[in-house]
């Protein structure tokens, strides 16, 4: 009797992941399909032959491969920089428990919510004056800036319950604050820095307004945008949209297979705090 | 010796220096500067004249700008409130049903499928859904007619009628994931001999629930409600990629509303008069929000 009561829960839970990956789907058989194809039997049959003139159309294009390049780029130096300077805050916060450290922190929270249509002009007005207008290093240098306001929040509540007894040790053995810093306390938090890394990695890749406002020309696009701007501009035809969605998306999911471990562990963490 | 001087004074200090300094010329020079901006008028070339709080009173006399703090309040509710709610019930159905009658790895797998839309970039997602929701030829439309529903096609983003409930629609799909993952990460913090408890005592899976997992992570839903609050106020680029805020002011947004004043209109000192606003409402949800958490933490 029991397992008769199971299944319908079992069978509404895949129907909900079944509607969650449809679009998906949809967008993959339809990306594979001859524009012939496409209006001979509409969006939702499965393609007759394999054709794959709309990604590599589309891949010419937008110059596909050098935009991904630009994400990898930007988004990979924000990864870095980012968590640098996380570390930098957090170890006079956590650890260091600086004077005012309440009022540091509650800067970074309240930094981190802030929304970028309060920064965004200023940022695009300034970054003309100083001359990074439209190059990548604006990019990096503020999205360092805006993930290091949550991975200072974070790391700060971590590193604060770094057990003091080991770092009186070392002081004792005579190490300075560098030589802690480095040697102790970045290797010990190694899994949560490693969270941080591929947060700001995923975050910068998908940031839009940004880099839709401080990159205009096509050569610094970011793959965010170029798919946006592609978008708005609506000269795409069915194939090629398609095309775009599916070579949009697979970074991200690629991302999210290698980093799924990381990524559920590290959303848990960010939650509790 | 030679040290003494410097040992009064925390050094740790010093490793605050590169962060303060970023964040005087990234975050706080800036948002003064947009601050001041919003008191000006400002074509963005030239130098701004002060204008003092004459933005602010255009403001309230605009009915772009309620319209644009009316959808933001259909966005929480399509970004917030439902997915936490669905987000629950999805969360316990994996972990407390699907995870134990047919094993953690269909659970996770099931995660995983719900997880997804979090993490493509919200252009892919707006690629994807404009293209299903279009009149012709749109999967919907199409899905439509094949079942013999017809007569319910619709023009979804393109028809002032029905584009802001289809984007509220297109948020609750992208955002449901995050609730998800986060409720199930906080249901592996219960004790599991509550539920034992509440078993003998012959309750059903509702009344448990209701009356144990719910309290149990209420610090999870929470995080949840403000985090999705905040998401949902902010929201911008759905709303670019699906309609730019159209059909005629259909689905306008308060980030929407500032950056096409700001970058088509170059009316700097209104748009800056937007996002002060839309920023205090954030700073203050936010600080109240936060509050209420730490002090029902407290209570607990």
């Amino acid at each position: 009797m029991k397992a008769l009561k199971r299944y319908p829960v079992l069978v509404a839970m895949i129907l909900g992941a079944i509607f969650m990956v449809l679009p998906l789907l949809i967008v993959l058989i339809n990306a594979l399909k001859s524009p012939a194809d496409y209006s001979a039997h509409g969006p939702l049959s499965l393609p007759h032959g394999l054709h794959l003139d709309g990604l590599t159309d589309f891949w010419t294009r937008v110059n596909f491969g050098h935009t991904l390049l630009n994400s990898v780029v930007i988004s990979g130096s924000v990864a870095v920089f980012g968590v640098i300077l996380s570390v930098l805050n957090a170890y006079a916060i956590g650890i260091g428990r600086i004077k005012g450290k309440a009022y540091f922190l509650a800067f970074f929270v309240l930094a981190n919510v802030l929304p970028q249509e309060a920064l965004v002009y200023p940022l695009y007005y300034l970054s003309k004056q100083v001359g990074l207008y439209d190059t990548r290093l604006s990019l990096i240098i503020v999205f360092s800036v805006v993930q290091a306001a949550f991975g200072t929040y974070l790391l700060s509540s971590v590193l604060g319950a770094f057990p003091k007894e080991i770092i009186e040790a070392a002081r004792i053995d005579g190490a300075n604050s560098w030589q802690i810093l480095w040697r102790m306390v970045v290797p010990v938090s190694r899994p949560t820095l490693g969270v941080l890394l591929v947060f700001f990695f995923i975050w910068t890749w998908n940031e839009f307004l940004l880099p839709l406002v401080m990159l205009p020309s096509n050569d610094n696009q970011t793959v965010s945008v170029a798919l946006g701007v592609l978008q708005g501009q609506r000269l795409m035809d069915a194939t090629m949209t398609n095309a775009a969605g599916l070579l949009g998306a697979l970074p991200a999911i690629v991302f999210f297979l290698l980093f799924q471990r990381t990524l559920t562990r590290g959303i848990a963490v960010g939650a509790v705090k | 010796m030679s040290a003494r001087p410097l040992r009064l004074r925390n050094p740790y200090a010093l490793y605050l220096i590169p962060g303060v300094i970023a964040f005087l010329a990234v975050v706080i020079v800036p948002f003064v500067m947009n601050i001041y901006f919003s008191f000006t008028h400002w074509q963005g070339v030239g130098s701004p004249t002060w204008a003092g709080l004459e933005n602010y009173r255009e403001l309230m006399k605009d009915s772009r700008f309620w319209e644009s703090f009316r959808h933001s309040v259909a966005m929480v509710l399509a970004m917030a409130v439902i997915p936490t709610a669905v987000g629950l019930v999805v969360a316990a159905a994996l972990f407390d049903f699907i995870g134990k009658h047919f094993g953690s790895k269909l659970a996770s797998v099931l995660r995983a499928c719900f997880y997804l839309p979090q993490v493509l970039p919200i252009t892919v997602a707006g690629i994807v859904w404009s293209w299903i929701l279009a009149p012709e030829n749109g999967s919907l439309n199409e899905l439509l007619k094949a079942v013999g529903l017809g007569s319910l096609q619709q023009d979804w983003l393109g028809d002032p009628k029905f584009a802001l409930y289809s984007v509220m629609a297109v948020m609750v799909w992208v955002q449901l994931g995050f609730p998800v993952v986060i409720f199930m990460a906080g249901l592996q913090r219960v004790d599991p001999s509550l539920y034992e408890a509440a078993e003998l005592d012959g309750t059903n899976w509702w009344q448990r629930f209701w009356h144990v997992t719910l309290p149990q992570i209420r610090p999870e839903i929470y995080v949840v409600m403000l985090w999705c609050t905040i998401a949902a106020l902010k929201v911008f680029g759905a709303v670019y990629v699906l309609t730019k805020g159209g059909p005629a002011d259909a689905t306008i947004v308060p980030s929407y509303f500032s950056f096409s004043t700001f970058f088509e209109k170059t009316d700097v000192g209104y748009g800056s008069a937007i996002a002060t606003v839309l920023t205090l409402i954030i700073l203050a949800l936010t600080t109240v929000g936060l509050r209420f958490q730490t002090r029902s933490e407290d209570a607990q």
